[in-house]
């Protein structure tokens, strides 16, 4: 009989050279994959195992033999017997540069990948005169009990855009709006989340890269001065609501949950959630105070 | 999607559907509201409440008229085509059209679309189930699965998505009247005395009595004692105020629950329960037949237990000996009586991150979808599958003049059930207590979104706020039961039932719309 068996991805072998070493990866890999693969560590803000790469922040350039210019890894497939180099002076420069005009035109001190890169570039940010530096001086928007959006702190990296529309919510709450340096994440007409099409999956705070999107809970307790990440247990459970499945990751801290995401890597949820199971925990821990 | 509003009941699951959406697939929507899942729709097939069969049977007829069904697996892997054949032969389009309400092309591209596509998969919930015919409306949709091969193989299949977390997982563990762990007949004199070998026991031979028939059971006296754990029946029942009395006039009524639910307030005993998926450790079983670890990552408040602890305790004043078993060693238990468990051992839980049964052996790799014998060359023994033959029989609660509109209940996103978990938390999305209607309806009645109106049925009347909602059909309203405490609309619902599931027909109220003039 007719039958549709389950289908096996046939994927063609790529080879490629990365700083002279051969790696063999995949047809529809990118070189981000390759130097992975190799052992790199590549610094990336824009991009996210779930989103799609919108070539936003260029941190992750490296350098392609035959390219005149330096390439974004993150989104650049493979093709058999490219030459990559990521340890030149050139690589290395460009990297430390984006980095220093990211972390002087947003608050990226929360955010531990890019504070570590700042360091292994050696990026220097007093040289950046702050009086006529362009910064993000955003004020903090606290419009629910939920997630704020510290816009001081964003990047522009578009993964809450993307995240928001068609690589996972299909929601389409949030765009870029204003031109050059009015260039802002923003809901239609600007409009408090509440009365926006936001429909609070916090998809967008879980690919978030600096934290300017935050859950409610811990900017309340940095705010404290009492966000303890080192004191925090993280457990891998099952979300209490519908029958989906959905693997949650509890971040608890002080006997009280302070932060709930799920593994990007994860085949039933791939990092996404919905409201419920983002956000609806509190009843486990409505308890008198003491 | 059929009786089905992923986008906020399963939102997760709905994003699956609508990365094939983007890959191509084609996707009809069968729901009497536009849903925001209808929303996403290709098609959206707008059918009057309580008339799937008909549907059902119309795509049917409409498949084999035109020769769309897929002879080769009919004859290789069903029976009974002729008799559901002669069943269906009232159902022409034009019949069908006008019980559903549907165009007759419609139900033309729904047939045609459905039995021409490569794979197809029908997904359905409580749009469904919650009828008096729900057993019968999902045995319809079972046949077009049959008349077109779309079943039991990778692609295609009978999908119900499941509303609780864990609602699969009971049933596998046993918590059906009729059946025992892993789907095992109670009446089955062989399955029983493996268990009666395994417990030491001797297992009463008779099947039980589901939700619905207890409290039959309780109007006839006949049921005085209910141990009622997890489940807040005194606001989930159709017909609230009825069932309210009757679990008031038992003798013993023992309730276990993380909290002082409407029916633990009618409890002799309440024992306080530790919240299974963050404060104690164990599994549960999605939709997808995956058997997944929850643990603790909480204490529980106060005095407050396991909910295995709990039933150990009981059981040792029971039986002293009984001890208190874990969750790894009653897992291990459930593996030596449950065939369809077997392989599932709590190391590869923890290492493979899931399974879905059946994994009969340690080196099984778990099933992805059911039903694939259909599709051998031998069927092993097994009965080709039967045609069913179903009849459609209209809601039971009448309109007329005295109630002429028609109250259908459903989730919305971010909120579950009777409230209990979700209104735990401050949602800015908050909706569902207020009566939903259409632009038309609200403006007969000379009503406006926040006006207040006095909602009837044949057996309460209650007080509801008025939402204007231009994606309802005229004479069509919508309400959740997700605010049991404020808007008490299972006092409305009505409790006929399916004798064959026990649910209740949470779908379909005549209801009377009174405005209220403001005070």
């Amino acid at each position: 009989m007719t039958f549709v068996d389950i289908p096996v991805e046939i994927r063609t072998k790529v080879s490629i050279s990365v700083d002279g070493e051969a790696v063999d990866v995949f047809e529809g890999d990118t070189i981000l994959d390759a130097c992975t693969k190799a052992g790199k560590i590549t610094p990336v803000v824009c991009y996210g195992p779930t989103v799609t790469p919108v070539n936003a922040c260029r941190v992750c350039v490296v350098e392609l033999e035959g390219s005149r210019t330096l390439v974004p890894s993150c989104s650049r497939p493979v093709e058999e017997g490219m030459v990559v180099k990521t340890d030149t002076e050139r690589v290395g420069h460009s990297r430390k540069m984006v980095l220093e005009f990211l972390a002087t035109s947003s608050d990226v001190t929360q955010s531990n990948d890019i504070m570590g890169w700042l360091g292994d570039y050696g990026a220097d940010l007093d040289r950046y005169d702050p009086e006529t530096t362009e910064r993000m001086t955003d004020e903090v928007k606290i419009e629910d009990d939920l997630y704020i959006r510290a816009y001081d702190r964003c990047v522009l990296c578009y993964k809450c855009v993307e995240a928001c529309g068609e690589d996972a919510q299909w929601t389409f709450a949030i765009a870029m709006s204003g031109r050059g340096f009015n260039n802002r994440i923003s809901t239609e007409f600007d409009v408090a989340l509440p009365d926006s099409a936001c429909v609070y999956c916090g998809n967008c705070v879980a690919v978030c890269p600096t934290n300017a999107l935050q859950f409610k809970t811990e900017f309340d307790l940095r705010k404290m001065g009492d966000w303890r990440p080192e004191d925090q247990t993280v457990t891998r459970t099952v979300c209490s609501y519908c029958g989906v499945g959905c693997n949650l990751d509890l971040h608890v801290q002080d006997n009280q949950i302070v932060k709930v995401d799920s593994p990007m890597d994860h085949s039933i949820t791939s990092g996404n959630l919905c409201v419920k199971g983002r956000f609806g925990y509190q009843y486990v821990q409505n308890r008198p105070t003491k | 999607m059929w009786g089905s509003n992923a986008r906020e009941a399963h939102p997760i699951f709905f994003h699956h559907a609508l990365a094939g959406v983007r890959n191509g697939a084609k996707m009809i929507v069968v729901d009497p509201r536009r849903s925001q899942t209808a929303k996403f729709a290709d098609l959206w097939m707008g059918l009057t409440v309580g008339t799937d069969i008909a549907l059902a049977n119309g795509v049917g007829k409409y498949i084999l008229d035109n020769d769309l069904q897929n002879d080769e697996f009919i004859a290789h892997s069903t029976q009974n085509l002729d008799a559901y054949r002669e069943s269906i032969s009232e159902w022409t389009l034009a019949r069908t059209a006008e019980v559903t309400g549907l165009p007759e092309y419609a139900i033309a591209e729904l047939a045609t679309a459905y039995a021409t596509a490569e794979s197809a998969q029908i997904c359905w919930t409580l749009g469904i189930t919650e009828h008096h015919t729900g057993a019968e409306n999902v045995m319809a949709l079972c046949n077009l699965s049959l008349l077109t091969g779309h079943v039991g193989r990778y692609g295609s299949g009978l999908v119900p998505v499941r509303g609780q977390n864990n609602v699969q997982g009971g049933g596998d563990m046993g918590a059906l009247p009729n059946k025992l762990t892993g789907f095992q007949d109670v009446e089955n004199d062989e399955i029983r005395a493996k268990f009666d070998a395994a417990w030491d026991c001797t297992i009463p031979p008779e099947p039980g009595k589901h939700l619905t028939l207890m409290f039959e059971a309780m109007e006839k006296g006949e049921l005085t004692t209910v141990f009622c754990i997890g489940e807040n029946p005194a606001d989930s029942e159709a017909d609230i105020n009825h069932a309210r009395a009757l679990l008031r006039g038992l003798d013993l009524l023992v309730v276990q629950d993380i909290f002082l639910t409407r029916t633990a307030e009618l409890a002799d005993v309440v024992l306080p329960a530790s919240a299974g998926w963050a404060e104690a450790e164990g599994t549960v079983t999605n939709s997808e037949r995956r058997v997944q670890r929850v643990r603790k990552a909480l204490d529980p408040p106060g005095e407050a237990k396991d909910d295995l602890e709990i039933i150990n305790m009981i059981a040792e004043r029971m039986q002293p000996g009984w001890g208190n078993p874990g969750p790894q060693e009653m897992w291990d238990e459930l593996r030596t009586v449950s065939p369809m468990h077997a392989g599932m051992s709590w190391e590869r839980l923890e290492a493979e991150g899931g399974l879905q049964w059946p994994c009969p052996t340690l080196d099984h790799p778990g099933t992805l979808y059911l039903h694939g014998w259909l599709w051998e060359d031998d069927l092993g023994g097994r009965e080709p599958a039967p045609f069913t033959e179903n009849t459609w029989r209209p809601h039971v609660d009448e309109l007329n003049d005295d109630y002429p509109l028609l109250m259908t209940t459903g989730r919305v996103l971010d909120s579950y059930n009777t409230g209990v978990q979700s209104d735990g938390y401050n949602s800015p999305i908050r909706s569902g207590e207020a009566l939903d209607m259409s632009p038309s309806d609200a403006a007969r009645l000379g009503l406006s979104t926040g006006d207040r109106a006095e909602v009837s049925s044949r057996r309460a009347t209650i007080e509801m706020e008025v939402r204007v909602q231009p994606d309802l059909p005229v004479g069509l309203c919508f309400t959740t039961y997700h605010f049991a405490d404020t808007t008490d609309t299972n006092q409305l619902t009505i409790e006929a039932w399916d004798k064959k599931s026990g649910t209740a027909e949470f779908k379909a109220t005549a209801i009377n719309v009174k405005p209220l003039i403001a005070a």
